[in-house]
């Protein structure tokens, strides 16, 4: 990454022209990667390290908005969307946070730490036959993040880690696609398919890809060390330093 | 595909409903669908409303996951079918409200682009202070989000209501030209704007008509 990259502030289109522009000092990281990749664990991590490091944290994470979380789990319960309806309810969820936990937090100079951003959207609509300019016209209100961080994963090792985690979902598994009756033949199939659509985006728009095979404690060194790096760029300032709170960094 | 627009208190809604009574004596198949009815956001549309968290996209979103909802249930169906739908609001009515609450006019007609064009768009055009008048007697109090309260304009309800719905009828009628709706002069006696309504419908059913006695489905729309 470059050291010294601008911070200025970007919607991804047309953005929410009825908002006042404000100095937003804050930054916003985005942690994408497929299901059970490990992100929020990660994520976990990551706040104490950066409170200890003075900076004041925020987390907003995908289907989390007090408007909408419920009617998500609801339809979700109902298996009864097209895709358009659940970009649609996605985008509705993300705008609800977007405008009332992330811009709020960037414009008082927090770090927000986004659990999952559009790409999510973007990725998974490829995958589910959604029109892929549509997709992206729909988060024309997003803001751009200032560091996207990538846990990249190969569905060969993303499956041990699923079944010894919470185990395989309907969802998860593309089960709503009808690849197959069989579950675990659906989940590697569709979660493969996302994986190449989360790599083709990682090219396009420029993510830090990090290998998320690594064992927990040295995959959040590698995290701190882009989050270090990006911080030190974006302020001028020291890199904080990144092997504090117990979780060494191996490199 | 048939839909009515205009601002509340046009009297649409009521026009739409003579058209249906008169189509279903006709012996018309025919499927009625109305903005906001879909159970799938009522909860977060309650919930946001009340509690005041709605912002100008969020509005608009949750308008668009009913309106795909009811697109996949309520509007391509019946028309496949060869049914007449008849609509209570279309797009129109997110591209003139949701503009006028300060979204973007290029972002809306994308989140609405899977929408089908409709066969016919009459727009009942009523000036502000008849439609006022006929909301206040009808009932005593106006709607918050109708009189357009939480765009801030006004803390005077009427008040806020007049420079709310005059943003709105303004992009209605830039609307009219730019997507041929059939204007219809809202301050008519019923029974005469209804005459208007028919000659206009039974224009657009000519092509059914003659479709349904070749045993062919009606004229369903094409996706634009």
């Amino acid at each position: 990454m470059a050291p010294h990259r601008s911070h200025a502030k970007a919607w991804y289109g047309h953005g929410l022209p009825y908002i006042a522009k404000k100095r937003l000092p804050g930054h916003l990281i985005a942690i994408e990667g497929t299901d059970g990749v490990g992100r929020s664990a990660q994520i976990e991590l990551l706040r104490p390290w950066l409170e200890l490091e003075g900076y004041a944290v925020s987390n907003t994470g995908w289907t989390r908005s007090p408007l909408l979380s419920e009617t998500i789990n609801e339809a979700k319960a109902g298996h009864q969307l097209t895709v358009t309806t659940f970009s649609l309810l996605y985008a509705a969820d993300f705008a609800d946070r977007l405008e009332h936990e992330i811009l709020p937090a960037l414009q008082a100079g927090f770090i927000v730490i986004a659990d999952r951003y559009m790409y999510t959207a973007f990725a998974r609509n490829s995958v589910m036959g959604a029109d892929p300019d549509w997709t992206r016209e729909v988060f024309g209100m997003a803001l751009v993040p200032d560091l996207v961080l990538y846990l990249d994963i190969d569905v060969e090792s993303l499956i041990p880690r699923v079944i010894m985690g919470k185990g395989m979902d309907y969802w998860e598994s593309g089960m709503h696609l009808a690849l197959g009756t069989d579950l675990f033949d659906s989940f590697e199939r569709y979660q493969s398919r996302l994986i190449d659509e989360y790599r083709r985006l990682s090219s396009e728009f420029g993510f830090v890809s990090v290998d998320a095979r690594l064992p927990i404690e040295e995959l959040q060194g590698e995290l701190r060390k882009h989050i270090a790096e990006y911080l030190s760029g974006a302020n001028g300032k020291p890199r904080p330093e990144s092997g504090d709170n117990g979780v060494s960094r191996k490199e | 595909m048939i839909c009515v627009e205009g601002i509340d208190g046009s009297g649409k809604s009521t026009q739409l409903l003579l058209l249906e009574r008169w189509l279903r004596a006709r012996g018309y198949p025919v499927h009625f669908t109305e903005w906001n009815s879909s159970r799938l956001v009522r909860r977060s549309m309650q919930r946001g409303k009340k509690k005041n968290l709605l912002t100008p996209t969020t509005f608009s979103l949750l308008h668009a996951v009913d309106f795909a909802d009811r697109l996949t249930y309520q509007i391509l169906p019946p028309l496949k079918a060869g049914m007449i739908v008849l609509a209570d609001r279309y797009v129109y009515t997110a591209f003139a409200r949701d503009v006028a609450r300060g979204v973007h006019p290029d972002w809306v007609r994308s989140v609405y682009s899977p929408a089908l064009r409709p066969d016919l768009t009459l727009y009942f055009r009523v000036p502000i202070d008849i439609s006022l008048e006929r909301l206040l007697s009808g009932r005593a109090k106006l709607k918050y989000h109708e009189a357009g309260m939480d765009v801030g304009l006004s803390a005077d309800p009427v008040e806020s209501f007049r420079m709310f719905q005059s943003r709105v009828l303004e992009i209605y009628d830039q609307l009219t030209t730019e997507f041929g709706m059939r204007p219809i002069d809202a301050t008519a006696e019923i029974p005469n704007q209804q005459r208007v309504v028919r000659t206009m419908v039974q224009e657009i059913l000519r092509d059914y008509d003659l479709n349904r006695a070749n045993g062919k489905n009606g004229a369903a729309s094409q996706p634009r």
